[in-house]
């Protein structure tokens, strides 16, 4: 093992830390979509990879970074409503498995459609302030990486404001917490439904087009990504939005260190058995699983 | 609005989707009629059209399209050496970087289609599964993969060939260069599937035998963001130099990282990068200095004129260009030759044979390749060498103020 | 469960479906001739036994797992270090790749059950990642992200068994074996446990039933007839790599089971042929309509497919067809047989 200074220990955190706020952006919008309509989307990171290669196009096209910012996420927003209303719509009544299945059919498409219009070449967009590094006392950090984590923490502050402070906030809030009460108040479900496919695609949307910079765009982009920003959200059970900000920094952090300490080959399988380690503990308690036990046992009858 | 009136707007709007799709695509034209003598050759072509090694597979796929748009423009036949044409289709297919698919679609080449070769496939563990098929089959397979096990031994690889310079080629010289500016420890730096396993191993041979020290090796997946911890080993290392085997996206994300952190030591990539986005995906700051071997499709435009590799690249960077609207790359070019060195062997065929014995000379052509300037090199195939490449086709390029460069010896 | 029983709980109806089956499987061959169309046939059984394995852990017990392929692969892996690097015969490398699969699912399923639904898809995707990484990284045995070739093929004596045909009856015929005990065991009692554990965990745990037992017994069982499909696969296609094995083929499983169905053991192998074949004939339909297209738009339309057959069918296939089958025959004796039918497979 080389000999790691303490710059490198920042590295290790600062880097992670990074890393770990993009699957946090990823996990926003999955956990949006799953609040109101049930269902987990498993093409949220399609839509971050859509996000980006809108941006990359407009920006192709010689638009200026602020309006292929706008352009890319409007473009997303539609295209996430309307597969909302093309796909999940029609079948709002089908098991939670149904609807897994049709989020992974329309990945498949959107990829293939992807891979179709753009190719396999990567693509890249511009860093958002081009520069030299930063130099945290001898960790390195870029400042597309400042862009990254800045970014989270203002979609995380917007989005605390919309659900606290605004009426179309609180509504959502309302409909993911009990629909049917929130049915009879006035609020229309299906429209919350649709909204907050719009909401996910435009979290993923931004998400894409912060990274792209630093993480280049492809085609494929969406599928690993979309795996970290699930597990990240599952440290929140998919609804709880600080929850998932905690896991989608750790993961980014455990990643980090176990590639510096271990091997990289390894950092995904350390990463998310540290998570369910993490996830076992809070569930359960040693004594209680003992007592139950005993008393499982003491209650079955007689030869069985 | 009732169930089946919806149900058949749905249906209609996937079709329309479909067939949009379909259509936008100016190729979803079929070809006109075809007149001529003598029997159909059928040519199998296999890549990973989909699926983890599309990056390298598309590009292939799109060289076999434009070969095959280059024939039908010219009538879409081959002429035998008695005179006899002979109507050549090219059928595509997807592995979908998949063993089973890839067997099953092999089967299906062979004894549906009834092919007199397969051209394919794209990653090395694929093609491994589809070397029982071919032999048992007898059909003669020239493949685009980069791994040695695929043509060696060669007295078990007797149906099979390949066109993709080997890392045994690419390797020696990043270490050639790495010792020839005196350094004596390196790093071994690699995309963690097969293509990178192949160059490493590669690397390591190559600096046993030059007597330089591997201090570390760290590898990186191919969908990684984020290579700064590797980085950071490296720096905590006393490696003088970082050699790398690995493609673009991770390549250049690796690169501009390491760029980034300011790591003070020479940055000695594979051919892997020979791509001209390269330089964009990494930025022309980070790229600045990187060295790589390549065949000479990098520099096609600087050869000498009597090169005879010249025409044939310069023709193919502009035709594959056009015909694809993507920049050129090697994995293109080993599409290419595999292609047309089967072309070029089935027209030595006499006409009139069976579909065994069309199979078995075709083979036989396809050994004695020889004098055959491709893209990747001048091939010169014989029964114990199954690729015919030789390492004087791999050259040193440097990236300079964004554009490739031709780095010879002299310069180092 | 005394052999009086388990020929009880078998209707008429079942066995005459039964035994259509195997006549239908049995006679497959004959009109099916094509190398390349048997190969699939052999991938079908193969991935169907893997199915019927994980429609008795989703469906009966209502368990998610997105790492079944991880089982798959250790089947394989097994199969394929065992014959490879130590040289025992194909036969017993199964046997033993199944019992070390099996210890394995039972030391995993342990802590997974603690955890409910979505927490639970986290700890086999947790596991598939590992699996998958064991593989790629253990060189030594697995030969890394490149694979272990030369796989030696199933010995009858001397003899090996090489031809499509004689792997797609060693397929099926393991198939209908694992059909029949599934079908027995959910007839059974500890069947109707699982769907009890299924409909209502703290119902079915206040009636006495040892939820967490029955889960596990689930898992290892599912484990098992991934296994063996496994060992089946690395001496069919004689090479395996790390990339067969990973999520996304984990992702694919559940597809091909929730095409089918969950309600019914007989929708693993129907979902498993859909996807197969549905891929089959993209294959043949897109270049009529492209030129010089492939994959990219073989893999649009199934996707596109994919979500239409949910959206139309999101039960399944098996009970949609069976909804039809219904619908058609609306006569009052036809439906007191079909209810008979339909108080389950």
């Amino acid at each position: 093992m080389p000999d790691y200074g303490l710059s490198d220990y920042l590295q290790f955190v600062l880097s992670g830390l990074s890393t770990g706020s993009i699957y946090v952006l990823i996990a926003l919008g999955l956990i949006a979509i799953y609040n109101v309509t049930g269902v987990v989307n498993l093409a949220q990171g399609e839509f971050v990879m859509l996000g980006a290669m809108f941006a990359v196009t407009l920006v192709g096209l010689h638009i200026p970074i602020g309006f292929a910012f706008i352009g890319s996420v409007l473009g997303v927003v539609l295209v996430g409503m309307l597969i909302q209303r093309l796909t999940i719509h029609p079948a709002r009544h089908a098991p939670e498995v149904s609807l897994i299945i049709i989020t992974i059919g329309t990945a498949i498409a959107l990829r293939g459609l992807a891979l179709l219009f753009w190719g396999t070449t990567p693509r890249s967009l511009p860093e958002f302030s081009p520069g030299p590094p930063l130099n945290v006392m001898g960790a390195i950090l870029s400042r597309q990486r400042i862009w990254i984590m800045g970014t989270a923490g203002v979609v995380l502050l917007l989005l605390y404001l919309f659900f606290e402070f605004t009426l179309l906030g609180k509504a959502v809030r309302a409909c993911s917490i009990n629909r049917r009460a929130s049915e009879l108040l006035g609020i229309n479900p299906e429209l919350m439904s649709l909204l907050s496919y719009a909401l996910g695609a435009g979290l993923g949307a931004i998400g894409g087009i912060v990274i792209a910079p630093l993480t280049l765009v492809d085609y494929n982009m969406g599928l690993v990504l979309g795996l970290k920003g699930f597990v990240a959200a599952i440290m929140g059970g998919l609804v709880n939005m600080p929850a998932a900000v905690i896991g989608g920094l750790a993961l980014g952090v455990l990643e980090s260190f176990t590639s510096g300490f271990l091997s990289s080959g390894i950092k995904d399988a350390v990463a998310f058995l540290t998570l369910f380690i993490i996830l076992l503990a809070r569930t359960t308690s040693i004594k209680t699983t003992l007592q139950e036990k005993r008393a499982q046992r003491q209650a079955r009858p007689k030869g069985r | 609005m009732n169930r089946i009136l919806r149900s058949s707007l749905y249906v209609f709007l996937v079709l329309s989707i479909l067939f949009g799709v379909v259509a936008c695509k100016p190729d979803a034209l079929k070809s006109g009629a075809k007149t001529a003598e003598g029997t159909t050759y059928k040519v199998g072509f296999m890549a990973a059209i989909t699926g983890g090694a599309a990056f390298l597979g598309v590009p292939e796929r799109d060289a076999a399209v434009m070969i095959q748009k280059q024939l039908d423009a010219q009538g879409g036949v081959i002429v035998g050496p008695d005179g006899v044409k002979h109507p050549v289709e090219i059928l595509i297919h997807d592995t979908e970087s998949t063993g089973d698919v890839a067997v099953t679609v092999a089967k299906k080449l062979i004894d549906d289609e009834q092919v007199v070769a397969i051209v394919g496939t794209t990653s090395s563990p694929v093609n491994m599964a589809l070397l029982p098929v071919m032999t048992e089959a007898e059909v003669p397979m020239v493949s685009m993969a980069s791994s040695g096990d695929i043509v060696e031994p060669v007295a078990e690889r007797y149906w099979i060939f390949k066109t993709a310079q080997s890392n045994k080629h690419t390797a020696p010289v990043q270490v050639q260069y790495a010792k020839a500016k005196g350094l004596t420890k390196i790093a071994n730096f690699y995309v963690n599937n097969a293509y990178g396993e192949d160059g490493a191993e590669a690397i390591r041979e190559a600096a046993e035998a030059a007597g330089l020290e591997i201090v570390l090796e760290e590898t990186f997946e191919a969908a990684d963001t984020d290579m700064t911890a590797q980085l950071t080993k490296l720096r905590a290392s006393d490696a003088q130099a970082l050699l790398v085997t690995a493609i673009p996206p991770a390549a250049a994300i690796l690169t501009k990282q390491f760029h980034e952190m300011a790591i003070d030591m020479p940055i000695i990539h594979n051919h892997g990068i020979g791509m001209k986005p390269f330089i964009d995906l990494a930025g022309v700051d980070a790229a600045e200095g990187v060295i790589f071997p390549m065949g000479k499709l990098v520099a096609a435009s600087a050869l000498a004129d009597d090169d005879p590799q010249k025409t044939i690249l310069v023709n193919f960077v502009k035709d594959y260009e056009e015909s694809s609207g993507s920049p050129s790359s090697t994995f293109a070019g080993h599409a290419w030759d595999a292609v047309q060195i089967t072309l070029e062997a089935l027209k030595r065929l006499p006409d009139g044979l069976t579909l065994e014995e069309q199979r078995a000379r075709l083979r036989d052509e396809i050994e004695k390749t020889s004098g055959f300037a491709g893209t990747g090199g001048v091939f010169n195939m014989s029964a114990e060498d199954h690729v015919g490449l030789s390492p004087d086709h791999v050259i040193m390029a440097r990236i300079t103020n964004g554009e490739w460069e031709y780095f010879p010896p002299e310069k180092w | 469960m005394s052999i009086r029983s388990v020929s009880k709980s078998w209707t008429r109806s079942n066995l005459i479906g039964l035994l259509v089956f195997i006549a239908f499987i049995g006679t497959l061959p004959l009109w099916v001739r094509t190398p390349y169309a048997l190969s699939n046939m052999v991938l079908i059984g193969i991935y169907s036994l893997v199915t019927i394995g994980l429609c008795l852990l989703m469906g009966y017990a209502g368990q998610i797992s997105l790492g079944q392929a991880a089982f798959f692969g250790l089947g394989a892996y097994g199969s394929g270090i065992l014959t490879v690097h130590f040289g025992w015969s194909p036969w017993i490398a199964l046997l033993i790749a199944a019992v070390i699969t099996a210890v394995i699912a039972y030391f995993i399923g342990i802590p997974m059950f603690r955890l409910r639904s979505h927490y639970l898809a986290m700890g086999t995707l947790a596991f598939g990642a590992i699996v998958t990484i064991v593989m790629n990284e253990w060189k030594v045995y697995t030969g890394g992200p490149t694979g272990l070739p030369g796989i030696p093929r199933f010995t009858l004596g001397a003899i090996p068994i090489k031809s499509d045909i004689a792997y797609y009856y060693l397929a099926w015929g393991t198939v209908i074996i694992g059909l029949i005990i599934a079908l027995n065991l959910v007839r059974s009692r500890f069947g109707r446990a699982l769907r009890a554990i299924h409909d209502s965990e703290p119902a079915a745990q206040s009636l006495g039933v040892d939820v967490d037992r029955y889960k596990l017994i689930t898992l290892v069982i599912s484990s098992i007839y991934a296994s063996v499909a496994g060992s089946l696969y690395a001496h069919y296609i004689i090479f395996i790599s790390p990339n067969a094995f990973d999520f996304s083929v984990s992702v694919r499983l559940v597809l091909m089971v929730a095409v089918g169905g969950l309600a019914s053991i007989w929708g693993a192998p129907f979902g498993t042929a859909v996807v197969i074949l549905l891929t089959m004939a993209l294959r043949e339909i897109v270049p009529l309509l492209t030129r010089y297209g492939s994959g990219e738009h073989q893999i649009i339309a199934y996707g596109l497919l994919l979500v239409v057959i949910m959206i139309f069918m999101p039960d399944g296939l098996t009970v949609a067809l069976v909804r039809a089958w219904r619908r058609l025959l609306n006569s009052e004796t036809l439906r007191r047989r079909l209810s008979a039918y339909r108080r389950r497979p």
